[in-house]
């Protein structure tokens, strides 16, 4: 149903593509990252540095737009819900901007002396993208299912980057020389994992924005008990 | 399931159940079901014509001022239905006192407007009534502001001192509930903010059950809120709760602005 007040529908439906746009520089930024530091593409490199740019313009507009809904709307119930959802999706959406930033400052400093080889990078690159794109369309659609996926596909992340971190430190200690790329690498899996600890907790907002529950913080058993109306 | 020892069983004040209320031939109330808790706040919101006014009249048999009026079912109060002729109508008017949306001071001084109460209950040396109106002022959050014109007209005094001291007279005689239907509606934002205060400090000590059109002052002012429509009790919870996650879609309609 509509709002009597047709203005607020179209507040809250900007506030919302705006959101998704934001989202949408994001995935590219993690993109155009990992892909500058496969390829030492120094161009693409610098290219999203700079782009991060505006996803931080977008961030500081997208907080007027969700404090003039708050001060004129007063929001109750599933909208209200979806503001304190969206704040928190913003500020997400803003660090996964700074650490695809970051794996492509990385790529910079290491210019001189790149990594031989990249280990697992591109294969987490890609899982992580997708878990981004996940919890982007989980947002988009109030897909609960999806957002579920989204948080029990986390795990395979942190196993990744244990495994990758695992491989470097044996490069590091058999070859004292390798320790400076090597070490770069490391934080661009870490910056990785964190982008994926976001879209996770993209899509715990989800959840909470559609049925009201809150399940950060929770085991996964928990969360699914939770959201089959079992008393916890 | 929560484990019901680990709750604290809630204090019930009055329970309503199965009210149905009749303007004549025509029902405005549809078996109402509900417990008003002790020392708390409920508010009763709807759109208008919804039925809450015509329900908190029950409680204290206000509609035995009209004929044709009838209430049926049951509200407990200590025990007794209030609905019940057999219990006097002065008394329960003493214990669940009233305000309304228009202020309604007598036409008396500031002190005969509390004194007129109490002295239709007891009979108080003057030392004692002197006491007593100083404390129900006090309480009321007016004496500050009335002490050295209590012979002063009870209807000069402003909008939102003549609720305050409406609401003193209701105290003055010590209820046990409080009823207010709209007690703001007709004051500017300072002066609700005023009496807003003091429902916060008063349900300390009694139980208050308010009408209001406001959403955002039942979501301020309330711990438990009811949402009426069309004389049927849609749902009834704790404040916080019912304006972030209502259990009925008519709820969320109705509190999100999307009436049709």
């Amino acid at each position: 149903m509509q709002h009597t007040m047709k203005r607020f529908d179209e507040e809250m439906g900007q506030l919302k593509e705006h959101v998704l746009s934001m989202g949408g520089l994001v995935e590219k930024a993690i993109g155009d990252a990992v892909q500058s530091m496969l390829e030492q593409d120094e161009t693409l490199a610098m290219r999203t540095i700079d782009r991060d740019r505006a996803i931080n313009a977008l961030e500081v507009q997208a907080d007027e737009m969700t404090r003039d809904i708050l001060v004129r709307r007063q929001p109750a119930a599933g909208d209200l819900r979806f503001i304190l959802a969206i704040i928190k999706v913003i500020t997400d959406l803003e660090r996964m901007g700074d650490l695809a930033a970051g794996i492509a400052q990385g790529m910079i400093r290491g210019g001189e002396k790149p990594p031989k080889n990249f280990s697992n990078l591109d294969i987490m690159g890609e899982k992580v993208q997708r878990q981004v794109h996940r919890a982007l369309d989980a947002l988009s659609r109030g897909d609960i299912d999806l957002a579920m996926t989204v948080i029990e596909k986390d795990v395979g992340i942190d196993t990744l980057y244990k495994r990758m971190y695992r491989e470097l430190l044996t490069y590091m200690m058999e070859d004292a020389r390798s320790i400076t790329s090597s070490i770069i690498l490391s934080n661009a899996a870490k910056n990785l994992e964190r982008i994926s600890a976001h879209a996770t907790n993209i899509a715990e907002m989800v959840i909470y924005m559609e049925k009201g529950h809150d399940i950060r913080h929770v085991d996964h058993d928990t969360a699914a008990r939770i959201l089959n109306g079992e008393d916890i | 399931m929560s484990n019901p020892d680990n709750e604290k069983q809630p204090d019930v004040k009055i329970t309503v159940r199965n009210l149905d209320f009749y303007y004549g031939d025509k029902q405005a109330l549809f078996g109402n079901t509900l417990n008003i808790e002790a020392n708390k706040v409920t508010a009763f919101i709807g759109p208008s014509g919804c039925g809450k006014s015509t329900h908190i009249r029950c409680y204290n048999r206000m509609f035995n001022l009209y004929k044709g009026h009838r209430g049926e079912g049951e509200i407990l109060f200590d025990g007794q239905n209030v609905l019940d002729p057999v219990v006097p109508e002065l008394e329960l008017r003493k214990r669940i006192g009233m305000i309304f949306q228009k202020p309604t001071p007598f036409p008396m001084t500031v002190y005969d407007n509390i004194a007129y109460g109490l002295k239709l209950h007891g009979n108080y040396p003057k030392s004692e009534l002197d006491g007593r109106v100083e404390k129900a002022l006090q309480d009321g959050a007016l004496w500050d502001e009335v002490k050295d014109a209590l012979h002063k007209a009870g209807t000069a005094l402003s909008g939102g001192q003549q609720q305050r001291l409406c609401i003193a007279r209701a105290i003055a005689v010590q209820p046990e509930v409080i009823l207010m239907d709209e007690p703001c509606s007709a004051l500017d934002p300072i002066a609700t903010a005023k009496i807003e205060e003091l429902i916060d400090e008063l349900k300390r000590n009694y139980t208050i059950v308010m009408v209001t059109h406001s959403m955002q002052q039942a979501a301020r002012v309330s711990d438990n809120t009811a949402f009426f429509y069309m004389g049927k009790l849609i749902e009834f919870g704790d404040t916080g709760t019912l304006f972030t996650q209502p259990k009925e879609q008519q709820t969320e309609d109705y509190i999100t602005g999307r009436f049709g």
